[in-house]
């Protein structure tokens, strides 16, 4: 294309001038806004607050600088168990949920008795409450007393959490697997790839790409519900929590904890965020 | 059509492009381009890929902003950012190079959207006056049918159909034929053609040049950004007094 070449070689005429510095000036008006409107609110909020009779005590129970301080690092040894056990689980719930997503997508006849299994564990695994499902199996399994049943706490709750999120993530994938156009899989075919060839190269990744933020959304909340495992004796960081809360009366050990599990979530929402606009850049990219 | 031109050339331009400029980066896609469009006038746009007719029409719809220059429409200056765009697309129709219907909308409810949210039209008013312009259009049997059961050249048509019934005053025709299988661009042309007749105002950047020299009241050959020569469709195919022009039309249509 010959255009590419030319160089910007004009003047804006005094009618465009004039268009750039009205959208300057409303820029710089709306920039004047959002900032004066919020000194104005969070000031309020913060002088509204600090001011209530209360505010000592809240103060005292939640924000206690000394508690924070002596609970820290127990927390923080708790938090390292927390983000093993994640990470772990995640792995897991991954392999899980993929492969009772291609179980479901399958069109193998022979596999029907496979997929009566994989739609009642969807049911059965997102119908039941996490915490129950962690009862079941931190202190139902062991109490079988049956041979090769794993005895930590810490296995035993990532066997939970796996149960529990991989029906999410199953579902989550499979509505991905199923809004990738039919013609991908006719084109992938058509170039001779075999069932499982285009699935792996040619609608997989379409598919994942598609279903990263409520993927990502159902790991945030499975790093939360990490905690949960405190109750079958797990000590990780609300576990942590728990135990410097008691030790004082104070209830800053939980806030500082609460505080962590906020740093954990922000780089992963961050982290989708970035991958969001790197496939729409990828895919559009080219086009002007 | 050469009789209306006489009554044409009295009347006030409906759209007028004035050294309109438009860059995306360092690629300067129209660099001071003057166009007039007068009432009920029918004008092709021809060019090469790139010479940056779509770019035109997007900028008139308002989904581009110029850079420079001057849009006006009906006298008014809708390049101005402070205009509603909103306002003014309600009075300028665009149909599309790939349709693009709402796939999980109904024919009927791609039609009847706009007219019901932005024009206040009843759920009945508007689905009888799409159901008309379905019939003229020869789709009255697809109301009830979503996009992708369609055909090209039916779904074209619903395309049409859908900025026909927000009334506009100008229609935009962005190479509306160019994805359809040689066999379905009559049905869209004739769709088309029936338009003028009844003194629509069209803009459209095509391909077809048998049909350009058959309805267009004007041709303009858009190159690097201007337009570089424009008249009657039988000047400009059949004596284009630019070297540049006469390459085009003979890339594309050799005799």
């Amino acid at each position: 294309m010959s255009s590419t070449t030319a160089p910007l070689d004009w003047t804006p005429s005094d009618r465009q001038l004039e268009r750039l510095a009205w959208q300057r000036a409303r820029s710089r008006r709306r920039t004047t806004i959002a900032l004066v409107s919020t000194v104005v609110v969070f000031g309020i909020a913060a002088i509204v607050i600090v001011s209530s009779p209360g505010w000592d005590r809240v103060q005292e129970t939640f924000f206690n600088w000394g508690e924070a301080k002596s609970s820290l690092p127990e927390i923080l040894r708790g938090f390292r168990t927390t983000i093993k056990m994640f990470l772990i689980a995640e792995v897991c719930i991954l392999v899980v949920g993929l492969l009772v997503a291609f179980v479901r997508v399958a069109p193998a006849p022979g596999l029907a008795p496979v997929k009566l299994i994989a739609i009642i564990y969807t049911d059965v695994a997102r119908g039941t409450p996490t915490l129950l499902v962690v009862y079941l199996i931190g202190f139902g399994l062991p109490a079988l007393e049956l041979q090769g049943i794993p005895t930590s706490t810490f296995v035993l709750g990532v066997m939970a959490l796996t149960f529990s999120y991989g029906g999410y993530v199953a579902e989550v994938m499979r509505a991905g697997i199923q809004s990738v156009h039919p013609s991908q899989w006719a084109s992938g075919r058509s170039l001779g790839l075999s069932y499982g060839q285009t699935l792996r190269h040619v609608v997989l990744p379409q598919a994942i790409r598609r279903v990263l933020p409520p993927l990502i959304n159902d790991f945030a909340s499975l790093q939360k519900d990490t905690a949960l495992v405190a109750s079958i004796g797990v000590f990780e960081a609300f576990r942590a929590a728990q135990v410097e809360s008691a030790a004082d009366f104070n209830y800053t050990p939980f806030v500082v904890a609460a505080i962590g599990y906020i740093l954990l979530t922000v780089p992963i929402a961050r982290f989708t965020d970035w991958l969001a606009l790197r496939a729409v850049r990828r895919e559009q990219g080219a086009s002007a | 059509m050469t009789s209306s031109t006489e009554e044409v050339e009295r009347k006030p331009p409906l759209l007028r492009l004035e050294s309109v400029r438009k860059h995306f980066g360092d690629n300067q896609v129209l660099r001071g381009l003057d166009l007039t469009v007068a009432e009920h006038e029918v004008v092709c746009l021809i060019g090469a890929s790139g010479s940056g007719k779509s770019t035109l029409l997007r900028c008139v719809n308002l989904l581009e902003t110029v850079d420079d220059g001057t849009v006006w429409f009906a006298d008014r200056d809708i390049s101005d950012p402070r205009v509603d765009a909103d306002e003014i697309r309600r009075e300028i129709g665009m149909v599309f190079q790939a349709y693009n219907l709402f796939p999980h909308l109904s024919v009927l409810d791609n039609i009847t959207l706009a007219p019901r949210k932005l024009r206040g039209s009843g759920k009945a008013d508007s689905e009888a006056s799409a159901q008309e312009l379905l019939e003229r259009f020869g789709l009255a049997d697809k109301a009830k049918a979503h996009p992708d059961s369609l055909s090209g050249g039916q779904q074209q048509r619903a395309a049409l159909v859908r900025a026909l019934a927000m009334r506009p005053r100008l229609l935009l025709l962005d190479e509306i034929t160019s994805a359809l299988d040689p066999e379905l661009v009559g049905e869209v042309l004739d769709a088309i053609g029936e338009l003028k007749a009844e003194g629509m105002t069209i803009v459209m950047a095509t391909h077809e040049m048998g049909f350009a020299r058959d309805v267009g009241d004007r041709v303009a050959f858009i190159d690097e950004g201007v337009v570089l020569e424009e008249g009657e469709p039988s000047t400009i195919f059949d004596s284009p007094s630019q070297p540049r022009t006469a390459a085009f039309l003979h890339r594309v249509a050799p005799h």
